[in-house]
């Protein structure tokens, strides 16, 4: 049994020809399958070690170096939401807002709401300050967010 | 002085703004052929003799970063557009991406002419997903145009982009990092010399630019070398070494100000005239206390500081860092600086890469010397330990491998320089004031 896809290979394969060799597809790979899996588990890292030709410890090296990927102990929700809270955001009410939204739904940054659907994230400056506070929904940036819009948002989830 | 015409923004709030019909409709890619005939070296030339410095941060001139490259050299060479845009309170380069991509694609076009590169990589911060999808669909635009491709408009010349996109790591920034990263292995910058020109990606010659840089290529070779030097601040014909500050540069305004945003503005303006003329003042009718000048590396300048020029020389000749990426961050006078200070430590030691003790232990020390301060049990002696830690790291102390210690190091040294007092009376009062939010943030980082 492996755990990525012929699907996934495939997606993986397409990207060797950008790149001179097989170990700069690491970070496009890894990509691919959180994207679909929504966490990289030791075994995918040995099959994508395996399509690029890699040791695995090289592929969890840098998978780890990013601390953006999951792991299969805590994997992703169906969504990830993070909040900035870096000089700009924190100036303008973005502490507060994560306060807020992980009283109400009882989660701690890093980690998942119980029924699975939303995974909270601390976020260095996402590029957006002049929409302070602002927040990324997976990679799609809401700006000028108080506890209700983001909530509202949340719950359209 | 004549009202200034944006020229990098000068199509950004046009409909569909982004679309390969609009650009060229506007006069985008109609001297590409022309250009693509020029001998490589005259591109680099003009870049050059319009005085360009790059706008990622370090202000080195491009053009002359150009000319750094091995000459004839057989293998590949590669151009690693940096597109990781982190530093906070910066927000250019995504406006430029979203609004406006093919001025880029263009600038990237003429860029890899110059120096002969035939595979560009633009490497892009995750976050920025619209940037991506924009992106993407503009540089397929124009291989359908034959305007990437093995034969770009009939001149022989062949040049494909690639789109990487990160992980949230600020170093990835960092030229090197960046390089690392590109080639799939965690971001940790490699020790200089060897320099990119002369062993980048993949060990082949590099040239790393930052995007901004890149849209203003487009612009000296279509509008010429005098249109640009015309623009911002002259060299100083008393050091032959100054090369000036030229042409136009976006400022992002963000902080406590009424209306954040980016505005285009020739090189040298003022942090009062960007907040007061262009974002509608310091808000709730406070006062300014503090203004990061180029993103939170560069550290602060006060409020009797702010009519110093923001440009290349400008916030250096006040004790900051330099120009930066021209990110201006407003802090109000009811906001206290340690919590300030607080927030940009506690950042450079999340993204300090750990490769260098004297970061990976400083940016450490100094969050948690400041999370002590916050608790209440701060001693007036770790003002000067702070001071001590923030002189010991970084590249122009020379204990790092790269300029983020420096940058984690600045604001530390500005802030207690320039506002000592309010920290001063903060440890004295020895109570803790962290809020419940604030205590949330401490949790982890
Ligand atoms: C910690 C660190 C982070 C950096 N981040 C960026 C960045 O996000 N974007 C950028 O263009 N340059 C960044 N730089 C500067 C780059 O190393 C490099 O100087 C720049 O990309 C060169 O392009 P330019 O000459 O066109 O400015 C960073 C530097 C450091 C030390
Ligand atoms: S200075 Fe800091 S971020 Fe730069 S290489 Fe050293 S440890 Fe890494
Ligand atoms: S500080 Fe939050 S987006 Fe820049």
């Amino acid at each position: 049994m492996t755990v990525l896809s012929e699907e996934i290979r495939d997606r993986i394969r397409a990207e060797f020809p950008k790149y001179p060799n097989k170990r700069a597809v690491t970070l496009p790979a890894l990509h691919i399958v959180h994207d679909t899996l929504r966490a990289v588990s030791r075994e995918a890292i040995v099959e994508i070690a395996d399509l690029l030709e890699l040791h695995p410890a090289e592929v969890h090296d840098t998978m780890t170096f990013y601390n953006f990927f999951k792991t299969e102990e805590n994997p992703q929700g169906k969504n990830r939401v993070w909040f900035c809270r870096s000089i700009s955001c924190m100036l303008r009410g973005g502490e507060e807002l994560l306060e807020n939204i992980c009283q109400k739904y009882n989660v701690t940054p890093g980690h998942t709401t119980e029924d699975g659907a939303v995974t909270v994230e601390f976020a260095e400056c996402l590029g957006a300050c002049e929409g302070a506070p602002c927040i990324l929904v997976d990679d799609v940036c809401h700006m000028d967010m108080t506890t209700e819009s983001t909530s509202k948002l949340i719950d359209e989830l | 002085m004549a009202e200034f015409e944006p020229v990098l923004f000068a199509r950004i709030n046009k409909p569909d703004s982004a679309s390969l019909a609009t650009y060229k409709a506007d006069g985008g890619y109609s001297r590409l052929e022309e250009f693509l005939k020029l001998d490589p070296a005259d591109i680099t030339a003009q870049v050059k003799n319009a005085g360009l410095r790059g706008r990622g941060g370090a202000g080195f001139p491009t053009g002359l970063k150009w000319t750094f490259l091995p000459k004839d050299h057989k293998g590949p060479i590669y151009l690693a557009v940096n597109a990781d845009e982190s530093e906070p309170g910066t927000f250019n380069n995504r406006y430029l991406m979203e609004k406006d991509p093919h001025q880029l694609i263009e600038g990237i076009i003429l860029a890899c002419r110059a120096i002969r590169c035939n595979m560009a990589y633009i490497y892009l911060r995750y976050e920025y997903g619209d940037s991506y999808r924009i992106l993407e669909e503009a540089i397929q635009e124009c291989r359908d145009a034959g305007i990437l491709g093995d034969n770009i408009c009939g001149s022989g010349f062949a040049l494909d982009i690639v789109v990487h996109r990160g992980a949230a790591a600020y170093i990835c920034g960092e030229e090197t990092g960046l390089i690392e990263s590109l080639e799939g292995k965690r971001a940790w910058p490699r020790i200089k010399p060897p320099f990119p020109a002369i062993e980048g990606l993949f060990r082949k010659p590099t040239i790393v630019n930052n995007v901004e840089t890149l849209c203003c290529v487009t612009h000296i070779l279509y509008r010429g070398v005098d249109w640009f030097r015309s623009i911002g601040v002259q060299p100083d014909p008393n050091n032959p070494r100054d090369p000036g500050s030229l042409g136009p540069k976006l400022y992002c305004i963000s902080g406590h100000v009424n209306k954040p945003g980016c505005v285009e503005l020739p090189l040298g303006v003022t942090a009062r005239e960007l907040i007061d003329n262009h974002a509608g003042g310091v808000w709730k009718g406070r006062r300014a206390k503090a203004v990061v000048p180029g993103g939170i590396s560069m550290g602060f300048l006060s409020a009797d500081e702010l009519d110093i020029p923001l440009d290349f020389a400008g916030p250096g000749s006040a004790g900051c860092l330099g120009l930066g990426t021209a990110a201006v961050v407003v802090v109000d006078d009811q906001t206290s600086m340690v919590d300030v200070l607080y927030n940009c430590c506690r950042f450079m030691a999340h993204e300090s890469c750990g490769q260098c003790t004297p970061c990976r232990e400083g940016t450490q020390w100094m969050t948690r010397i400041l999370e002590r301060i916050r608790d209440g049990r701060g001693r007036l002696e770790d003002l000067d330990l702070l001071l001590e830690v923030a002189g010991s790291m970084g590249i122009i102390p020379g204990t790092t491998i790269c300029g983020l210690s420096d940058g984690a190091a600045w604001p530390v040294k500005n802030a207690i320089n320039k506002f000592r007092s309010e920290f001063e009376e903060y440890i004295k009062k020895q109570s803790p004031s962290v809020t419940s939010a604030q205590k949330l943030m401490m949790a982890a980082h």
